[in-house]
């Protein structure tokens, strides 16, 4: 009886002070802001090779994609984790959105009916993760009610969050207008294309590691 | 006849129809009592009729993603048919007193979160909702 009550209390305590190896860290946001970009220049880093393919053309990531054991060393610090790079999530899809970009017609098409696949599959996978970076493109208007629906979706879930102001090389880029749409998570300005201010991103990547 | 050649069928008769600007306006009572489902297929099947939904109220965070969720899956299955724009306005409490932050509080807990406004439209209708968090703006395409 002594035995069963020892290992069962060792069990509790050790629950309640394990901290959680090997995390699944998502990168969610709208099209286009940068996330696979974000987490090419993270996989290239201190894995060697990339995730996926970036285009110009919104929602070029249309499924799930991701690396695992992702180890990242900086300061004496080691994280490892997930990485989860998701579709843009939108709330429309207009196939003739893409023919501007030299798009095909059906080619086009097809596009989007895996893009509305991709919202999908973004969305139901929002239950696996452990922490989240919302990947914004800081130079684009941060108030819109997709960015609010994600944010809010992962509060209700108690994940982390930490907000990524993507694209700060240009000169548009209002790292402060995405501070004060969401005074409460942490902003970090980063540019994933021009590899900037990835040092304080880290740190950001380490603090919200440790919510888990 | 399966359920989405369904929508397909109601899409293209309302389509025909329309020729100015439809508004519904839901009050929260309306929707108060229905399962998530119900409350996304009522918006849904307003908006498949080119209306512009608004609920006085606001969605619950996992009702605004399975609205999106399935908005994309009729998008996928619906003729013309390319999904929609939302826009919710409620008011700022941030930098109110404490005592309003806790009568807002009781409030919601009481009557639900009927002090916001939730603006949902077809996307062929609605080209952007622009706001910010005093208002909104809708343009039309």
């Amino acid at each position: 009886m002594f035995k069963i009550i020892k290992s069962f209390s060792k069990r509790i305590l050790a629950s309640l002070f394990r901290r959680k190896t090997n995390i699944k860290i998502g990168f969610y946001g709208p099209p286009n802001s940068g996330k696979t970009s974000l987490a090419n220049r993270i996989c290239k880093d201190w894995t060697g090779e990339e995730i996926g393919q970036v285009s110009k053309i919104p929602h070029e990531t249309r499924h799930v994609q991701f690396k695992e054991k992702v180890e990242i060393k900086h300061k004496g610090k080691n994280l490892v984790f997930k990485l989860i790079d998701t579709p843009g999530i939108a709330t429309k899809i207009d196939y003739e959105e893409f023919i501007k970009y030299g798009v095909k017609k059906n080619e086009a098409k097809k596009r989007a009916k895996e893009a509305t696949q991709g919202i999908i599959e973004s969305i139901q996978w929002l239950n696996d993760m452990d922490a989240v970076v919302i990947v914004l493109d800081a130079s684009e208007n941060p108030y819109s009610q997709v960015n609010i629906t994600i944010i809010g979706n992962l509060v209700a879930r108690k994940i982390p969050v930490l907000i990524a102001a993507n694209k700060i090389d240009l000169k548009k880029a209002d790292v402060k207008k995405i501070e004060s749409t969401f005074p409460e998570y942490e902003v970090v300005g980063i540019s994933a294309k021009e590899g900037l201010n990835f040092e304080e991103f880290y740190e950001s990547l380490f603090r919200l590691s440790k919510k888990v | 006849m399966s359920l989405y050649s369904d929508y397909q069928k109601k899409f293209k008769m309302r389509n025909k129809k329309i020729k100015g600007l439809s508004l519904q306006v839901i009050p929260f009572s309306e929707i108060e009592y229905l399962s998530i489902s119900e409350r996304v297929k009522k918006i849904l099947n307003l908006i498949l009729g080119n209306k512009i939904v608004i609920i006085h109220g606001r969605l619950r965070a996992e009702e605004e993603v399975r609205l999106i969720e399935d908005t994309m899956a009729l998008v996928d299955h619906v003729k013309n048919f390319k999904g929609i724009e939302l826009a919710i306005i409620e008011p700022d409490i941030k930098n109110q007193g404490i005592f309003t932050k806790i009568r807002y509080g009781i409030a919601k807990k009481l009557i639900g979160d009927s002090s916001a406004l939730t603006v949902i439209g077809p996307s062929s209708v609605v080209k952007e909702i622009k706001r910010d968090p005093k208002k909104i703006e809708l343009l039309f395409g």
